[in-house]
């Protein structure tokens, strides 16, 4: 096995380029698992933890751009404000030595189902930026899950940043596990409301062949917050409008039975997430600087 | 109750919470584990295992294996020196496939290169063609006409007995006239149960290094529970003479019955002698699952029969253990769960059945609790629901019914020690209760680590529902039925540097129990000395017996202390050699040896040690054995079987998520009877970690076996799930010392009885919570949910 280190992004693309089969690497928490569990045994590992670039993040008005190798650990500490709902996931991530060590980045790259950060980009509003040397891709999160453990890139094709939009409200994030904590999600539920759009955007973790948004529920909420002016009033959601979105979420579910837990299991996992989730992230933009000045 | 230790007094002696050598070690990573060996030249081994559960070997090529540059060796069931079986009870165990692999892992090959990942490569290139089939993997499928045998040839001790070729061992306990008693029962409950298997998880995956000797001999530095035991099991296999297998412990990441059965060790001896290099082998986290046995799955049928005053009538059960492809332990552990079924209640009429099946699943054994952890799980759900079906409080119900010293067990043995069970429950239960809701915060937001679910917030307070649970459980302590349970200690004393030095050499396995840091205290105490070496051990000194069934203090502490007295008198003869003519007290008085010197027991001194010894040393070495057991009857199940019984009791409180059916132990509360606790933060240590293990069992720990293929779907930790510090509550720990006066110092065995009663504690404070008949283990979030 050859271990690539390019010391610039334009190397790394290069790279990438001369090689497609290369596999990326920066926190290695999954990578390293695969090859030590003998699930895969890549030609080439491409280290990018000397692309410094790759650790930093801009906040920029509307969104934050994430370096792909921007560890869970930095997120937790300093990303909070600007993504509540990311850094609620990067909390439930592993251990605080995987936290450390473990990228948005390679979430992405893996798209495994089971990631923890893909609700939570489901849910804010995110895109993927793709490099090559052919030149930049923006790719949408909600396009970029193809498949298990498939996505949208090319074979020479690498995570540069993730763009996330700044939250514009409260967000969510909750992770069912069988253990209180270094879990892999039996399943998760991301939610973001955006009062300034006035929508709302969920991601499902764990409960479909990719991370997916509940779409029906998100557009039905939406419309029920509307016709009940909740938005503007503040108004507590009608609990038939939360259970009606609950069960939304469930049915936008396609789980399977496995060792981790049963697909009747999830599907009713992610309603309760769903249900209550509103119910903390609705209570906060009631309570909050910004909802309370709405409802006057 | 006599305190056995009165009047023994020393620095660092009994007693005396002194902390252990490898303690600080192993929490900053700096302890040397077996899987740290090192040896110039060294070559690895890998094991090839099988894909299938149950299959014929129809061929084996290892041609393009053995051309891979680097490879040493390569080795089938063909290249065998001598025995090709072993096994702890019965040799009914392959050293390597012999036609036929019984159980998905089974080790089918060997291969020696310069590097681990040569080695494994190789491996991959090893051709082995299957023919697979049909799988029995429980009761029904096992003794199912026409079913597959799993050992058709068996002659060994139990054949003969034993209904089916494919039940390993059956036992029953008879007592009494059940159904003259279920006439009179007022209350009849029955009620189904069922254990998943449990892994025993050490942390230290099995490893050794085998280093052929100039002698025609191998050393083998392993990580094991007995080292006497791996020899007699390794010497035939390799073809020596016991005297040319010389075994040295080295660093052990915990046991917990895992490391009984031999693992690796075998293997490494045939590659190191095959090969003239030493050999290591060190298995992954994966590797490890398929490496070792692990806790009988049990599917268990209790009746129990009360009269409207609380008193029990009767017991009739049938457990049923999975013992998977190969012997292991099975037998034993059916003689536990069989004597241990009813548990500590007075019960004169029984009807108990145990049983174990050969199946293709994975080979169980060993592991803390032995047989009475499945009993205890069933036996204390029955206990709640007759006091349920009562009315009366369910510990009030099991006092009423606990047994005390003098008690018969079911198997016609007298309880001739303190057996305080009324006591304990007592004790937990007065113990004051958690603060409820302790998530909620003065600032709003929720904590959520006291929550269940924890940081992956799941939940803010809703659904959430608290239960109280209480259990009891008895284990025996030491090997039963008959079994020569001895243990074998050196003890040394001499002048070093101008002070008197104890050495203490025994082959007791010490594999994070505490055992070297109890025998330096015995030798303190009853030498009367400061600095005591504790030696490596190995089979250079008499066997030890095994670090298993919570035996070693009361046994090899035993020999440690016998071995102490037998120097001390041969001092004191020296010294009344040398000083008696001088001072009277020689002849008249008591002597005794503290801080170093002779002493009156009127505390005059008579002389210093370093002046007793001069230049001599006195060296015992002897075997030292508790009071023998019997076997039991193989029909009725009587006989006076176990050495020593002891007792632990919890309290559980949860707080149950009932939504999401998720579990967090608030408090897991225990009392626990330890006759003497000769090092009381050891004792802490241990009942808190077999209150862990068996909360673990309790809420996640399960190894699970595809039915149909018999194959494990989870050999990692992303997928077995061991409690972390977040899901490990309060353990609160009430330490009783009732002494048992047949036993060292009046100790009891500590390290099991915590793991019985924690799970059906949890369990029932679970059902209080839920109001579901929760009657699986580990529960589920799907049980707990309907999903």
């Amino acid at each position: 096995m050859d271990f690539l280190r390019p010391t610039g992004w334009e190397e790394a693309l290069a790279l990438k380029a001369e090689h497609p089969t290369a596999v990326p690497i920066a926190g290695g928490t999954d990578v390293m698992v695969e090859i030590n569990f003998d699930h895969r045994r890549p030609q080439q590992l491409l280290d990018l933890t000397r692309i410094g670039e790759l650790r930093t993040w801009e906040t920029g008005e509307e969104s934050v751009r994430l370096g792909a190798a921007v560890p869970y650990a930095r997120i937790i500490g300093q990303l909070r404000t600007e993504l509540p709902g990311l850094a609620l996931a990067a909390r439930t991530v592993g251990s605080p030595q995987i936290r450390n060590r473990g990228t948005v980045g390679g979430n992405l790259g893996a798209a495994s189902p089971a990631g923890d950060a893909h609700p939570a980009l489901l849910a804010a509003g995110a895109v993927v930026e793709a490099g090559s040397v052919r030149g930049t891709r923006m790719i949408p999160v909600d396009s970029f899950y193809t498949g298990v453990k498939r996505n949208a890139l090319a074979p020479d094709e690498l995570i540069r940043a993730v763009h996330i939009q700044r939250a514009d409200g409260p967000q969510q994030f909750s992770k069912v596990g069988t253990r209180n904590a270094m879990v892999i999600a039996v399943c998760a539920f991301g939610l973001a409301l955006h009062p300034r759009t006035r929508t709302v955007r969920t991601g499902i973790g764990s409960a479909a062949p990719t991370p997916v948004r509940a779409v029906a529920a998100e557009e039905f909420l939406a419309a029920a917050l509307e016709e009940g002016r909740c938005w503007d009033t503040g108004r507590p959601v009608p609990p038939s409008a939360a259970r009606q979105f609950a069960e939304l979420a469930s049915g936008a579910c396609s789980p399977i039975d496995d060792v981790r837990g049963s697909a009747a299991y999830r599907r009713r996992a992610v309603g309760v997430m769903a249900r209550r989730t509103l119910d903390w992230a609705w209570h906060e933009y009631r309570t909050d600087g910004d909802g309370v000045q709405q409802c006057a | 109750m006599r305190d056995l230790t009165q009047g023994i007094r020393a620095r660092g002696g009994i007693g005396e919470s002194t902390l252990r050598p490898d303690g600080t070690l192993k929490v900053s990573g700096e302890f040397a584990y077996a899987s740290d060996l090192w040896h110039e030249d060294m070559l690895w081994g890998f094991t090839l295992r099988s894909p299938h559960a149950h299959a014929r070997i129809l061929s084996v090529d290892v041609t393009e294996a053995l051309r891979t540059a680097g490879v040493h060796a390569v080795m089938t069931h063909d290249d065998l020196p001598a025995e090709t079986r072993y096994g702890l009870e019965i040799k009914d165990t392959p050293v390597l496939a012999d036609g036929v692999v019984r159980h998905h892992g089974e080790p089918v090959a060997l291969v020696a290169a310069d590097h681990p990942e040569t080695a494994r490569r190789a491996a991959a290139k090893i051709k082995v063609e299957y023919a697979q089939l049909p799988v029995v993997t429980d009761e029904k499928t096992a003794t199912a006409p026409g079913a597959p045998l799993l050992h058709p040839a068996r002659d060994d001790a139990h054949a003969r007995h034993s209904p089916h070729p494919n039940i390993v061992h059956r036992q029953p306990v008879v007592r009494g006239d059940v159904a003259a008693a279920r006439e009179l029962a007022d209350v009849v409950v029955r009620g189904e149960y069922e254990m998943g298997m449990q892994d025993q998880a050490f942390l230290g995956p099995e490893s050794g290094l085998a280093v052929p000797a100039e002698d025609g001999g191998v050393d083998l530095y392993i990580s094991t529970q007995w080292l006497h035991a791996d020899r007699r099991q390794v010497a035939p296999v390799i073809g020596l003479p016991e005297d040319k297998v010389r075994m040295t412990l080295s660093g052990v990441g915990g046991a917990f019955g895992g490391r009984e059965d031999l693992s690796m060790q075998a293997h490494a001896c045939l590659l190191a002698l095959r090969t003239g290099k030493p050999v290591k082998i060190v298995y992954n986290r994966f590797e490890s699952f398929f490496g070792h046995v692990h806790r009988h799955p049990a599917k268990l049928v209790y009746e129990h029969g009360a009269t409207r005053d609380g008193t029990l009538l009767y017991v009739r059960c049938r457990i049923v253990l999975d013992g998977g492809a190969y012997a292991s332990s099975s037998p034993a552990v059916v003689g536990n769960a069989a004597s241990l079924a009813v548990g500590p209640y007075v019960v004169d009429n029984v009807d108990v059945e145990a049983l174990a099946l050969y199946t293709n699943n994975p080979p169980c054994g060993a592991m803390r609790g032995f047989g009475a952890v499945q009993a205890c799980f069933a036996y204390e759900a029955q206990m709640d629901r007759v006091a349920a079906e009562l009315g009366m409080d369910p510990v009030e119900f099991r006092q009423r019914n606990a047994m005390a010293q003098g008690a018969v067990m079911p198997t016609g043995q007298v309880v001739d020690s303190p057996a305080p069970v009324a006591e304990l429950l007592r004790r937990v239960k007065a113990m004051p209760l958690p603060p409820e809701r302790q998530w909620e915060t003065a600032g709003g937001a929720p904590d959520l680590r006291a929550l269940p679910g924890g940081l992956s917030n799941t939940t803010h307070g809703e659904g959430v529902v608290r239960g109280i649970g209480y259990a009891v459980g008895i284990k025996n302590v030491g090997f039963s039925e008959g079994f020569d349970d001895y243990s074998t200690a050196r003890v040394r004393l001499e002048v070093v540097g101008g002070e008197p030095v104890a050495t203490v050499h025994t082959a007791m396995a010490e594999v994070g129990q505490g055992g070297v840091t109890v025998h330096a205290q015995i030798a303190r105490t009853e030498l009367g000395v400061a600095r005591v070496t504790i030696n490596p051990a190995d089979t250079r000194v008499g066997s030890a017996g095994s670090t298993s069934a919570s035996r070693q203090t009361y046994v090899t502490g035993g020999a440690v202390k016998r071995a102490c007295e037998a120097v001390r008198e041969e001092v004191l003869e020296l010294g009344r050699a040398r000083f008696g003519p001088y001072h009277p007290a020689w002849a008249t008085a008591e002597l005794l040896l503290e801080d170093g010197k002779v002493v009156t027991d009127g505390g005059e001194v008579l002389a210093d040690l370093v002046d007793v010894l001069e230049d001599a040393y006195v060296e015992r070495e002897l075997e030292w054995r508790h009071r023998p057991t019997e076997p039991f009857d193989l029909r009725t199940g009587q006989g006076r079987g176990h050495v020593q019984y002891s007792f632990a009791a919890h309290r559980a409180v949860v707080e149950v998520d009932t939504e999401l059916g998720l579990v967090k132990v608030v408090e897991l509360a225990c009392a626990q009877d330890v006759g003497k606790a000769l090092n009381p933060l050891s004792v802490t240590g241990q009942i808190q970690g077999g209150s862990t293990q068996g909360l673990g069992l309790a809420v996640m720990e399960e190894i699970v076996v595809d039915p149909a293929t018999a194959k494990v779907r989870n050999p990692s930790f992303t997928d077995y799930l061991i409690p972390t510090i977040l899901d490990t509550p309060a353990i609160p720990v009430d330490i009783l010392e009732l002494a048992d006066e047949h036993a060292p110092y009046g100790l009891r065995g500590v390290g099991e009885a915590p793991t019985l009663s924690s799970t059906p504690a949890v369990v029932a404070a679970i059902r209080q919570a839920t109001g579901l008949a929760v009657r699986r283990v580990p529960v589920r979030p799907e049980h707990l949910t309907g999903t």
